[in-house]
């Protein structure tokens, strides 16, 4: 670790704020898109009657996925006490809170009127995953607020173990009630299966071990510190094993479908011969988001933690692929009124729809990564977030 | 007295089954001395039997009879409301050609009504499926939900609506089935415009209505059976 | 602190004062006195509205008496028979008056029905 100089403490000063301009001004634009939405209609986004979900709900579910999924570290040093998880679990816990804020802000301000939402807060359809997810959602974050708090409160420590415990759960819940929201779609080929909660929590693991991994390099890259080679080793092989358990859960959401002939058409749609949807499949999310992933965190000869960085920042873009797929591809294919007939209407019955996003759906994706962005990067400046190691014990 | 109270006069003579006259009378004592109709009725089914072998390929003025009534621009475009829609269907391995109208079907077990998050997807006691806008905060999780592709989201502000039928951006909407009529006694739009008769609307709970002595004679199903939604709307000759 | 006080009151005073002076002048349509004594209906229409709606959108209870659409076929201007297409509209002229957000017409015509009737059937 190098002194730092009075030059290189006005440059990373100078930086911060830089950081925070950029951050702000994509987060401006996204409002700014939202504004512009509000005041035309949905009619300036690329979604319509057909493809009623888009851009905007691959950009939320991926932060909160991920949200649920980065609280893993935290998990692993609360719940099953390992020390060097355990130094991290403050910096997990304000991303989880971050992306959550990112991921509920697009899909708040993606509805057709997001000045109901007190409405929301006040008719509860029990029977609606929706419903239910509005409580998951923020009593995720009321949870974890908590949990930082045991940690960070020296006089609260002693909670801690509970909070854990308690977030432990509630995050499992969560990911689930996500997964189920395609998962009660009985209608539609793509959702409406039970393995997706269970893909949804291992995805959200490497997801989430990803981003978490990302924000780290950044972090110790600030402070010009190096992570201990040997608890890097460790990170990155679990991050491995979780890549290899998410490629695992898709590979069995695919082949089962594929083995009932009702299901083959999609299949082939989404795999074979469905246009952009087989190649952000196969190159995004398998061999970008996946295979070079698995190269870089195992192939021997490049240890840096630089390259882990680089594995993780593909492990997210492919999760953004594949959600794409799934989301806007499940919903291009058509819905099968009558099985055996060739359909046809002016609802685009039996066809497949097209969709192309607007600038104005992806500025308020982006406009959500923004927020989690600045919340992470104000949090760590003026708080203590820095992972604290002590001298590397196995345990 | 107003033709309206003569319609509700029909209505309950034609509707109201002998179980109803016990507990009814103070209902509607009341319901008369405030001035009020007496409300949807769980007594009551509204459906529709749709002949397909009546219906013709090319007709299309039960969409432009629904698109009149509830002041729908008509257009095709896919951000554009379509809440009735002919659709022409083709058997591949015999090559047997149907045409025939789609809208809501009006289950008994709505998947919309199931997802909706804040309940502005909800079931009339009569079986009417509709959103209540003042509800609906377009989050569009029922057009997800829905096997028919009946809702429709409002792309854009909208304005000289039909007085009967309120109609707003950023909300979802789909047939309702003429619930503005009904409620006076009148009957779906669609249904009066269809030159060859081929949409019988009634009561599916009322035995010696049209409609219900139709089901029991002629062989009819509803579309994806297999979801056991249980809809209102079925189909005689596919 | 006396200052202030008496600077309040001035204002206070002053701002009723106007207030009386630039109350709306609404085109009030056929006027007078409909379905509620006119103060009681100032005070409590919204009331009548919201419970109204979810009886006749959620059960069907129709009430003709105090519906919105009744409102507008008296009150609706007898020029262009609309409560919202001027800035002295029955609803409008006094709903900015008070700065109270007016929501019920992104979904509801403002239009009186007869006449929307006559325009469409004219079509």
């Amino acid at each position: 670790m190098s002194t730092p100089t009075l030059e290189s403490l006005h440059f990373k000063n100078r930086l911060y704020w830089l950081l925070l301009a950029a951050g702000g001004l994509v987060a401006t634009a996204g409002m700014y898109a939202v504004h512009l939405m509000e005041h035309h209609g949905h009619i300036i986004t690329g979604m319509d009657n057909q493809i009623v979900w888009g851009l905007p709900h691959v950009f939320a579910i991926f932060l909160i996925v991920a949200a649920s999924g980065v609280l893993n570290v935290a998990s692993i040093g609360s719940v099953f006490g390992k020390a060097i998880y355990k130094a991290r679990a403050p910096l997990a816990s304000l991303l989880s809170i971050a992306m959550l804020m990112g991921g509920l802000t697009v899909l708040m301000l993606d509805l057709g009127r997001p000045d109901r939402i007190i409405v929301a807060a006040t008719n509860y359809n029990l029977t609606s995953v929706f419903a239910w997810n509005v409580l998951l959602y923020s009593g995720m974050v009321g949870l974890v607020v908590v949990y930082l708090w045991t940690m960070m409160e020296r006089r609260m420590n002693p909670y801690n173990k509970i909070a854990g415990i308690g977030v432990f759960v509630w995050r499992f819940v969560l990911t689930t009630g996500t997964g189920l929201i395609f998962a009660f779609l009985t209608a539609r080929q793509a959702y409406g299966s039970a393995l997706l909660p269970p893909m949804f929590i291992v995805l959200s693991f490497a997801w989430g071990m990803a981003v978490f991994h990302l924000v780290q390099t950044s972090i110790y890259m600030w402070n010009e510190k190096e992570i201990d080679p040997s608890i890097l080793a460790r990170k990155k092989h679990l991050l491995g094993v979780f890549v290899l358990g998410s490629m695992y859960m898709v590979a069995t959401y695919h082949l089962t479908n594929a083995y009932f002939s009702q299901q083959q058409g999609f299949e082939r749609f989404i795999l074979l011969d469905g246009g952009i949807y087989p190649g952000l499949f196969w190159w995004g999310y398998i061999v970008l988001g996946n295979i070079v992933p698995l190269a870089l965190l195992y192939a021997p000869g490049i240890q840096r933690d630089r390259w882990a960085a680089l594995a993780s920042l593909l492990i997210i873009l492919g999760g953004f692929a594949l959600l794409y797929v799934f989301i806007i591809g499940g919903q291009a294919w058509p819905l099968n009124l009558f099985p055996g007939y060739e359909v046809s209407s002016t609802f685009a019955d039996g066809q497949i729809s097209a969709y192309s996003p607007s600038i104005y759906e992806f500025l308020l994706g982006l406009g959500g990564l923004s927020i989690a962005f600045l919340i992470t990067t104000v949090s760590v400046r003026v708080l203590n977030f820095m992972p604290q190691d002590k001298p590397y014990i196995a345990d | 007295m107003s033709d309206m109270d003569m319609d509700r006069r029909n209505f309950l003579k034609t509707s109201v089954g002998a179980a109803a006259v016990a507990i009814a009378p103070g209902m509607m004592l009341y319901s008369v001395a405030q001035g009020k109709s007496e409300g949807a009725s769980s007594r009551v089914r509204w459906g529709m039997l749709i002949d397909t072998n009546q219906c013709k390929p090319g007709c299309n003025d039960c969409v432009t009879a629904c698109n009149r009534e509830n002041g729908l621009p008509g257009e095709t475009k896919a951000t554009d409301s379509q809440w009735i829609r002919k659709i022409e269907i083709k058997d591949i391995s015999s090559g047997r050609e149907i045409s025939l109208p789609m809208m809501c079907q009006h289950c008994e077990n709505p998947p919309c009504v199931d997802v909706c998050p804040t309940n502005a997807s909800m079931k009339r006691a009569d079986g009417i499926v509709l959103v209540d806008k003042h509800r609906c905060i377009g989050c569009r999780y029922c057009m997800m939900a829905c096997p028919y592709k009946a809702r429709s989201f409002v792309h854009e502000p909208q304005h000289d609506q039909n007085p009967d039928v309120p109609r707003g951006k950023g909300t979802v909407e789909s047939c309702t089935l003429c619930v503005h009529r009904i409620d006076v006694g009148g009957k779906p739009a669609c249904s009066e415009a269809c030159p060859n008769q081929a949409i019988i609307f009634g009561d599916l709970n009322d035995e010696n209505s049209e409609i219900a002595q139709k089901v029991r004679s002629v062989a009819s199903v509803q579309v994806r059976a297999d979801l056991r939604l249980n809809p209102g709307v079925r189909y005689q000759g596919i | 602190m006396r200052l202030l006080v008496s600077l309040l009151l001035t204002l206070c005073v002053s701002l009723a004062w106007a207030s009386e002076a630039a109350s709306p002048k609404l085109d009030i349509g056929k006027g007078g006195q409909c379905v509620e004594d006119t103060q009681w209906m100032r005070k409590n229409h919204m009331h009548l509205l919201k419970h109204g709606r979810d009886d006749a959108l959620r059960h069907g209870i129709r009430d003709e008496k105090h519906s919105l659409k009744t409102c507008i076929e008296c009150h609706a201007s007898t020029q262009d028979n609309s409560v919202t297409a001027r800035a002295d509209s029955f609803c409008v002229g006094c709903h900015k008056y008070e700065a109270v957000k007016l929501d019920c017409f992104e979904c509801h015509s403002g239009t009186r029905k007869s006449a929307w009737l006559q325009q469409r059937n004219a079509k």
